[in-house]
């Protein structure tokens, strides 16, 4: 098994038809996922490289049957194509898109959390569940199937902890990039329930950086509900209060967000914390070989 | 993106809230001539992104056209806390019976728009949260409904504020909030919101970080971008669409995604070295933006070494290397350079770098040991500020004085609301004024 994405998603990917949605999109296909369709308003009844176009996301869901979305529009259309995919019935939405305003993301979430469809994103890499199906922009061929589970505010830096675990001999069930906006679809603690419940899933990586209470709340969840090993990765000891680094969700001011707060909160629930991307591949290593 | 107290206003004026008269005024003739216009007394303010302003004498009240040149003149290029003022705010003096505290940001544990008002107003509201926690009252919005009059009622009466203005403060934390989505706000803040003498509710100041991601609704606001505070090489990078971070150390720094970049800053700190800056040149960077980051990032004359950690994903390697060589070809690179790239195209990338034959160019391998080179070369400089991960510094507070304000409100807040917003969400991010 694995979670949110793999044998079994259908994709559709919004903005399919775009160079950045193309090339990726054509890249998850390759990588074996089941990309069925795409949609453009107003290109319905054209093809990418033989995958179908359509006008609406609902006319994607009815002839194909997609149950996943990726979307890949620009920041103001992408909204707007989170709830039309949520319309149509889509149970996974994945939104690579990066720059939507927090108020529409506001409006977004809000909405979601009342239905039944997952977002994942927006301002992320993607979902891959190695072996099975990627759909987003991580560099898949970095990665093997295998027993620990990623989950990530950031991008690249889950490839830097994922190679550093991949040249441990771990491979990986689903990596999951959650995105860096101070408003995104699912949460750590979202994702990791679902770790907790995925057979494939031996050991759970955690990769969070400053800004926001995200990482402590998890900390707590983790010691009531979670009885697999985490290790986790903080990013930010060294960014300055009052500075954002790049991600709106990097944000330090004040007493409270500092990587160093975050950390001694997952250390005092019992999550070991790597102080650096080597070190997390060491802990898991550690943990793993005492488990087996 | 912050605002200035004028530029502020001019948005809640838009949303209907109520503000006193005033006139922004860029030279001492334009002061006087605004206090002509609106009558005497006039207070005399410095438009400045950074809080303190009427500690350092950057705030005076004027009775005549005398006062009003004498303030402006000193007020006018004066530093505060390293914020230059270019810019005065001339404003109508109003008789103060009553100063209370109102914000409206985004609360973002709970994801969801936080409404707090208090009648201690008029002072840092970390101050408040110090002496009266629960002098702070806190109600969240569902986005989806939007601010209704009962939310005015509920913060009113826990607040504690006069029976008499219950009815227009609410209708004033209503049109806040109009502004607060209207203008796609972080964060709105009034402190004071006075109650004059006459019982009229006016804001007296105005705290507004709007959005950037959301500009492109609101042309008219990004024309208000200030570049107060953006030093040289900030400024450069902006203009280049690059996001640079200015730190104090001497170890140039340049990642791809801002998570590794962060983490690349955490890993020379911990190998003794002090990070000099933090450069992110994005997911898929290209060789032009190689060649603008590096001229960035050595236009800062501290820098001694500067570190490339590059792990490939859309970014693809050959193309970082190539950048370098372009650059090591237009700009005149007297420091070294170590380069550690990974991932997509990374053979290519060492190949390019190994046939240009850089000089002062370093190739390593890993993370850990391109940091470890780096600070080598860079050498000693000063005492380092940094030096473990587990020896952070205390944070100095973004928003000491009178500023900061909502995120730094609930810092000592016991409620759980409180504490998320504190987290940093709501927080500015720029330091405020």
């Amino acid at each position: 098994m694995s979670v949110l994405v793999g044998a079994d998603t259908k994709l559709v990917i919004s903005g399919l038809t775009g160079r950045e949605g193309t090339f990726h999109g054509m890249n998850n296909r390759r990588y074996g996922t089941d990309l069925v369709a795409g949609v453009t308003p107003g290109k319905g009844g054209q093809d990418v490289e033989g995958v179908p176009i359509f006008d609406t996301v609902h006319d994607a869901v009815a002839e194909t049957g997609a149950n996943t979305s990726m979307v890949f529009v620009p920041p103001r259309f992408a909204a707007d194509s989170i709830l039309e995919a949520a319309d149509a019935g889509i149970e996974l939405v994945v939104c690579i898109t990066e720059g939507i305003p927090a108020h529409d993301m506001l409006r977004v979430y809000t909405h979601l959390r009342r239905g039944q469809t997952k977002l994942i994103g927006p301002n992320c890499p993607g979902v891959l569940s190695p072996g099975k199906a990627n759909v987003g922009i991580i560099p898949a061929h970095f990665f093997s199937q295998g027993g620990v589970g990623l989950v990530s505010r950031s991008g690249t830096l889950t490839y830097q902890i994922g190679n550093e675990l991949a040249g441990r001999g771990f491979g990986n069930s689903t990596i999951v990039g959650i995105g860096g906006d101070p408003i995104v679809g699912s949460s750590f603690i979202d994702v990791i329930a679902q770790f907790e419940d995925d057979p494939e899933t031996e050991l759970i990586v955690m990769c969070g950086e400053i800004g926001g209470d995200e990482e402590e709340r998890t900390a707590d969840y983790i010691a009531e509900h979670v009885s697999k090993p985490v290790v986790a990765y903080i990013a930010g000891f060294t960014a300055p209060p009052g500075k954002t680094m790049g991600h709106a969700g990097a944000i330090v001011s004040g007493s409270s967000g500092t990587a160093q707060a975050k950390a001694e909160a997952l250390e005092a629930q019992g999550v070991r914390v790597g102080r650096t991307p080597t070190e997390v591949a060491e802990v898991a290593a550690e943990l793993s070989g005492a488990a087996a | 993106m912050d605002l200035l107290e004028y530029q502020g206003k001019q948005l809640f004026r838009s949303h209907g809230v109520p503000t006193p008269d005033g006139r922004p005024a860029q030279t001492t003739e334009e002061a006087v001539e605004a206090g002509e216009e609106l009558g005497y007394p006039v207070v005399v303010k410095a438009q400045v992104l950074i809080g303190g302003r009427g500690k350092a004498g950057g705030i005076k009240v004027a009775n005549d056209r005398e006062e009003a040149r004498e303030h402006a003149d000193a007020i006018l290029g004066m530093d505060i806390r390293g914020f230059a003022v270019h810019e005065l705010y001339i404003e109508k003096a109003s008789q103060i019976a009553e100063e209370y505290y109102a914000a409206i940001l985004l609360d973002r544990g709970a994801k969801q728009p936080m409404a707090m008002l208090s009648r201690m107003g008029g002072m840092d509201v970390e101050e408040i949260a110090e002496r009266d926690p629960k002098a702070i009252a806190r109600v969240h919005i569902d986005p989806l409904v939007g601010f209704q009059d009962f939310h005015g009622r509920r913060l009113a009466f826990e607040a504690g504020i006069a029976a008499d203005v219950i009815r227009p403060v609410g209708a004033m934390l209503a049109r806040l909030y109009d502004a607060f989505v209207g203008e796609d706000a972080m964060l709105v803040e009034v402190n004071p919101l006075l109650v004059t003498e006459a019982r009229e509710v006016v804001a007296l100041d105005a705290k507004v970080t709007v959005d950037a991601n959301a500009l492109y609704k609101h042309p008219e606001t990004a024309q208000m971008r200030n570049s107060g505070g953006e030093d040289e090489q900030e400024q450069m990078a902006r203009e280049h669409g690059l996001t640079y971070v200015k730190l104090d150390g001497n170890v140039g720094i340049l990642g791809n995604g801002a998570g590794l970049v962060m983490s690349t800053l955490d890993v020379v700190a911990q190998a003794g070295g002090r990070p000099a800056n933090f450069l992110d040149a994005g997911g898929g960077s290209r060789a032009e933006a190689i060649v603008d980051a590096v001229e960035v990032i050595l236009s800062d004359p501290k820098v001694d070494a500067v570190l490339f950690n590059i792990f490939g994903g859309i970014t693809r390697c050959d193309e970082v290397a190539r950048g370098l060589v372009t650059a090591f070809g237009q700009i005149d690179v007297t420091v070294p350079f170590v380069v550690r790239l990974d991932g997509t195209n990374d053979q290519e990338g060492r190949q390019i770098l190994a046939d240009a034959n850089l000089d002062g160019v370093h190739v390593e391998k890993t993370m850990l040991g391109a940091a470890a080179r780096v600070v080598e070369l860079a050498g000693d400089g000063e005492t380092p500020s940094v030096t473990e991960t587990g020896e952070h510094p205390a944070p100095v507070g973004a928003g000491t004085a009178d500023t900061g304000a909502a995120s730094q409100a609930d810092v000592s807040g016991t409620d759980a609301a409180g504490a998320e917003a504190a987290g940093g969400g709501a927080t500015p991010p720029e330091p405020t004024r």
